[in-house]
Formats: C-alpha cells, structure tokens, sequence
C-alpha cells in the first residue's frame, strides 16, 4: 500500500512537472522546473533498487545538461521571448498526434508479455552490489558498444566547438 | 508491489507530453528540452523492465541513452547558438530560409 502511494505521488509530480515544462513562456521556468522532475524521476529509479542510475541522473542531467540549457537560455532576448505568443499556430496539430500516441501505446501495454526473469534478481544484486554487478557487465559483455559510446562523446565535443566557434574573418 | 503497466503508463504519458512539446512550441531550446523529456521517458521505461525482468541489459541500455542525450543537447546547443548568431531569433517558424 504505501509503495503504491509513493508511486503515486512521484507518477502525478513527473506528469505535473514535465506539462509545466513543455508550457511556460519563460525558458527559464521550464530549466527550473525540469530541475525538479529529473530529481522525482532519480527518486523512481531508487524504487526501482537501480541507484547508480539515480546517482548519475542526478549528476549528468541535472549537474551537466540542464546547466548547459540554463547558459544558452541567458543568450536569449527574454523580454521580446515573454511578449509573442510561445505555441506555433498550428500547435492543435501537435496535440492530436501526441494524445493519439499516448492511446495507441496504452491500449497496446495491455498486450506486453513479460519475458522469463534474467539471473540478476535483487538478492543477487544486495550481495555482489549493483555498481559491482552493471561495471562488470559493462566491461566483458558491452566493452565494445562503451568504446563507441566514448567515441559518440569525443565526438560531440569536437562537433560543439567547430559549430560555435566565431569565423575567423579572412 | 507496483505492477509494471503503472511504469509503463508513466513513461508514455511523459513521452506523450515531450511529442507535445516538440511539435507545438515555437521556441527550439524548449525544443530541445522536449527531446530531453522523451529520452527521459524511455529510460524509465527501460529501467523499471530492467528490475521486473531482472536482467540489468536494459540499465546498461539507458547508460548508453543518457551518454547519447548528452552529446545530442552539447551539438544541439552548439547549432542553436550558430543560428542565434546568423539570424538573432529562437523561434523556428522565422527560420524559412531553405523554403523546405
């Protein structure tokens, strides 16, 4: 009963938050409001016995991406931004397409047949930690899939540079 | 014990709202905080199968997802403060230069 209730309340503050996100006028709202939802949905991933993702969404989200938003953000003319109208005029469009997502995919949840259970069960886990147990899994089984993650990052650090650098005048 | 579905029914109401989002609003860093949202929803998807199938692949999956977003917001950015330069606006209904 009372894991249902946390849920509960953690389910309707990431649905709340994420709607105060995709609507406020001022961006900066919407920073600070995503703030809070990326730590709700840390905490649905500490129900979810999964804590080293919690840690790092916490540190990579919401220490990295979002202050990153937060400094594009501040290049922006805000007073022009908080005066026009925020949808794009032909933003009932977009509603439609989203709600007909979101019927189609719950009516098809109803089908999902559950798989038989891995060997990684929660005891398992308590004893050999979960840091342990996704490091170990991570370097033999997806060593090669994690070089090409850290290639994808080289990668976009180069890209960021070479688009926001200042021509240089010849 | 809270029953997968819940989970499921979860993610999808946020990647609902982040299609919402990316579809309807004029200004592209909100945009771009949409495509954040779906991402986001897709990794509770992905870990909560991962606990009720105990198997950690899907972890390991959202690992990669959250390696990819972070990549995708720095370029994202990047191409967003190059545009603000060449043509000083956020919005993207005032971006029809290439008339596509």
């Amino acid at each position: 009963m009372i894991q249902q209730l946390f849920f509960g309340y953690f389910a309707f503050a990431v649905v709340i938050l994420s709607l105060l996100v995709v609507t406020r006028k001022n961006p900066v709202h919407s920073v600070l409001w995503m703030l809070l939802l990326f730590f709700h949905i840390a905490s649905l991933y500490l129900f979810l016995n999964a804590e080293f993702m919690a840690a790092i969404q916490i540190i990579v989200y919401a220490g990295g991406i979002l202050v990153l938003f937060l400094f594009v953000v501040l290049l922006m003319n805000l007073r022009q931004e908080l005066m026009i109208n925020k949808f794009i005029d032909a933003w009932p469009t977009g509603l439609t397409f989203a709600l007909a997502l979101f019927v189609v995919v719950i009516m098809s949840i109803k089908s999902f047949v559950a798989a038989p259970p891995g060997k990684y069960s929660i005891d398992l886990i308590q004893k050999e930690t979960h840091i342990k147990a996704l490091g170990t899994l991570l370097y033999t089984e997806f060593l090669y899939p994690f070089e090409i993650a850290s290639l994808i990052l080289l990668v976009a650090i180069i890209g960021a540079i070479v688009l926001a650098k200042r021509r240089l005048k010849s | 014990m809270v029953p997968l579905s819940w989970y499921m029914t979860l993610s999808i109401a946020v990647f609902a709202i982040g299609v919402f989002g990316f579809l309807s609003r004029k200004n592209i860093i909100i945009m771009f905080m949409s495509i954040e949202l779906m991402l986001n929803a897709v990794n509770i998807n992905l870990i909560s199968l991962s606990h009720y199938l105990q198997d950690l692949r899907g972890q390991i999956l959202a690992f990669f997802v959250i390696a990819v977003a972070a990549s995708e917001a720095a370029i994202g950015l990047a191409i967003v403060i190059a545009l603000f330069r060449n043509k000083a606006t956020a919005h993207v209904d005032e971006m029809n230069e290439m008339k596509g």
